[in-house]
């Protein structure tokens, strides 16, 4: 059977069942393939096994480049380019260039985390998700289970795992 | 049976489910408008109609067609100007600084408040581009381009050009943030939807599937903006009281300036947040998810903050005394026995007494009084900026060009157009966008709601 075709899901309606059936089936050795909610469900990430998002590094570096083009752009035009005394400061007049720099910094960390959110999470105008169940962004959590991933499990004992720990209902779900 | 916690009142009420949350915020956007919202939406294109012949009239014959003269160059724009940006700071005062706070009360208003930051911020960007006269031209003024006049570059120095990296930073951030938290709520209008409105809100959606993994990436992405917006918008209103306190107008030179603007700006953002969602609330029947508490949280911060603002006029007083520089001491004098004694007394009326009313438990949990003070609120910190700008400014430094400020019609019309602007985009948000953070109120609601056990 192909890979990431076709899915048991199990349909949770509650959090913290949810995360209890997780654990358990982890611990089976079955393997999730994603879980779908209509909101953030604290601590479904660790349980899941996922690594901690690493975006704020992305945030860290676009605000270093954002105060550094910030600080480089001001001292060569007020500085080298074109030097006029205005008020009989500095050319090179440091504080006044803060402010512009913070700017500057915030600006580029927030829109380049957001780019690289977007484009790591598949995030556009014209992507088309793959839903496995609409009632996940209603009220439903879907535990997706790629069958071909599970292949030495028996088809059964996933489903019996799913009902035990608490899934109101098992359906599969497959994509061309 | 009901469960509640017993430490905490309900965040919402009324045993609401998964479903229902969903039900009733996305059947707005789904149903036909009612006919209060076409009404208001009547009136308030009429505004932004009449207002834009106002408009039209300053970009066709120029700045002219302003009360200013030579002796008050800045009066209604600026008023204006700073007013609407300080209503915006609400929103992102909700969204980011009560995140960082852990105060799950935002749930149920950020959304709404963000979108008033947005267009306040909108409106508040009129007023400095059209008092360039020629804003088509204004970029190469404003934006460090290379030109052919040298290059002679823009002045970093400037408080003027700090704003204007502030405030278009502070637009898109926020745009961005608002943005985002949006894709979730889209995503489950498209579930709901058919046909044409399903490829919309598709689009609007980003593809959004609520997977456990681009939520972890979600949430770390909204806590890190939360982070760069909570000093982003201090320093915003901070740069905008930089534009008076580095000048040398009596009145206007004082270090106090930025902590008392970011107060006031709070203080007259969460009025606003009031005047709309008292009103927002009942239209949309959305009384289980606005609650009486909210709106007596939001009456705390207004006490805060008016005090505040408050001690700050106090402040400025003992200060203009104790410097005893005669022009500082005069300027202050004249504020409250001048020509303009009547915007200052409305002003103290309206930002240091009235906000003193809350804290009387009754008055914080009446709507009624809540609406009726909130519009108070921001008529007295429309007056306040009224009264630093034009009364300092018309005793000049020479007797002979002390002269009085009067709006012509077109200063109203322009800020007619403002209000018009305001109110339209806030009424078609209101209709086609989620108005409460569906995903939000539901990763709330287990903890604090009143909860129906079977």
């Amino acid at each position: 059977m192909e890979r990431d075709k076709h899915f048991i899901l199990g349909i949770f309606d509650d959090e913290d069942i949810l995360l209890n059936a997780v654990k358990e089936i982890r611990d089976t050795g079955i393997r999730i393939h994603e879980v779908f909610s209509p909101y953030p469900v604290h601590g479904l990430d660790e349980e899941l096994g996922y690594k901690r998002s690493r975006l704020p590094i992305a945030a860290f570096l676009f605000g270093v480049l954002g105060t550094t083009l910030a600080l480089t752009m001001q001292f060569y035009m007020m500085k080298i380019d074109w030097t006029i005394i205005i008020g009989g400061k500095d050319f090179a007049a440091f504080p006044d260039f803060i402010p512009v720099t913070f700017e500057l910094t915030v600006l580029l960390a927030a829109f380049g985390m957001v780019g690289v959110f977007m484009i790591s999470s598949n995030l556009k105008p014209w992507a088309q998700p793959r839903i496995f169940d609409l009632r996940s962004t209603d009220d439903k959590h879907v535990m997706a289970i790629d069958i071909a991933t599970n292949a030495s499990v028996d088809l059964e004992k996933i489903k019996d795992a799913l009902k035990s720990s608490g899934a109101t209902e098992v359906n599969s779900k497959s994509f061309d | 049976m009901q469960v509640t916690s017993p430490v905490r009142d309900p965040l919402v009420t009324g045993g609401k489910t998964y479903k229902d949350v969903t039900n009733d915020i996305a059947r707005h956007v789904e149903g036909k408008p009612t006919v209060g919202w076409l009404l208001g939406l009547a009136v308030s294109l009429g505004a932004l109609l009449i207002g834009s012949l106002a408009l039209v009239a300053t970009l066709w014959e120029g700045i002219g067609m302003w009360g200013l003269n030579k002796t008050v160059g800045w009066a209604w724009d600026i008023t204006n100007f700073v007013w609407w940006v300080g209503i915006g700071h609400a929103g992102t005062l909700i969204s980011a600084v009560l995140l960082l706070f852990r105060q799950k009360w935002r749930t149920s208003i950020n959304r709404a408040a963000e979108a008033m930051t947005i267009f306040a911020v909108i409106c508040a960007a009129l007023f400095p581009l059209i008092h360039m006269g020629r804003p088509w031209v204004g970029a190469i003024w404003a934006l460090p381009l290379p030109n052919t006049y040298g290059s002679l570059w823009v002045n970093f120095n400037s408080p003027l050009l700090w704003d204007v990296f502030a405030i278009s930073t502070y637009f898109s951030v926020s745009l961005v943030f608002w943005y985002i938290g949006l894709i979730p709520d889209f995503a489950t209008i498209r579930d709901r939807a058919t046909g044409m409105r399903k490829t919309i809100y598709g689009a609007l959606s980003f593809g959004w599937d609520g997977a456990a993994k681009t939520w972890m990436h979600y949430e770390s992405v909204s806590l890190i903006l939360a982070g760069l917006a909570t000093p982003l918008v201090l320093s915003v209103h901070t740069i905008v009281s930089f534009d008076f306190a580095t000048s040398v107008i009596p009145g206007w030179h004082t270090t106090i300036f930025p902590p008392y603007f970011v107060a006031g700006a709070i203080f007259s953002g969460f009025a606003m947040v009031l005047t709309l969602m008292i009103v927002t609330r009942k239209v949309f029947k959305l009384e289980d998810y606005i609650t009486i508490g909210h709106i007596e949280l939001m009456n705390i911060v207004i006490i805060i903050t008016g005090s505040i603002v408050g001690i700050a006029y106090i402040t400025e007083f003992f200060m203009a005394w104790y410097s005893g520089v005669a022009a500082e001491q005069y300027a202050f004098v004249n504020r409250m026995f001048g020509p303009y004694w009547w915007a200052y007394w409305s002003m103290m009326t309206c930002n240091v007494i009235s906000p003193q009313l809350f804290w009387f438990k009754k008055i914080r949990t009446s709507i009624v009084a809540t609406f009726i003070l909130s519009l108070v609120v921001n008529i007295g910190m429309w007056f306040e900026r009224f009264v630093i700008i034009v009364t300092s400014l018309h005793r000049d430094y020479l007797p002979s060009s002390w002269v009085m400020f009067y709006p012509t019609i077109t200063d109203v019309g322009v800020y007619l157009f403002t209000f018009g602007f305001f109110f339209t985009a806030f009424l078609l948000f209101a209709k086609f966008f989620p108005v409460i953070n569906m995903a939000e109120v539901k990763a709330v609601l287990k903890s604090s709601s009143e909860k129906k056990i079977n």
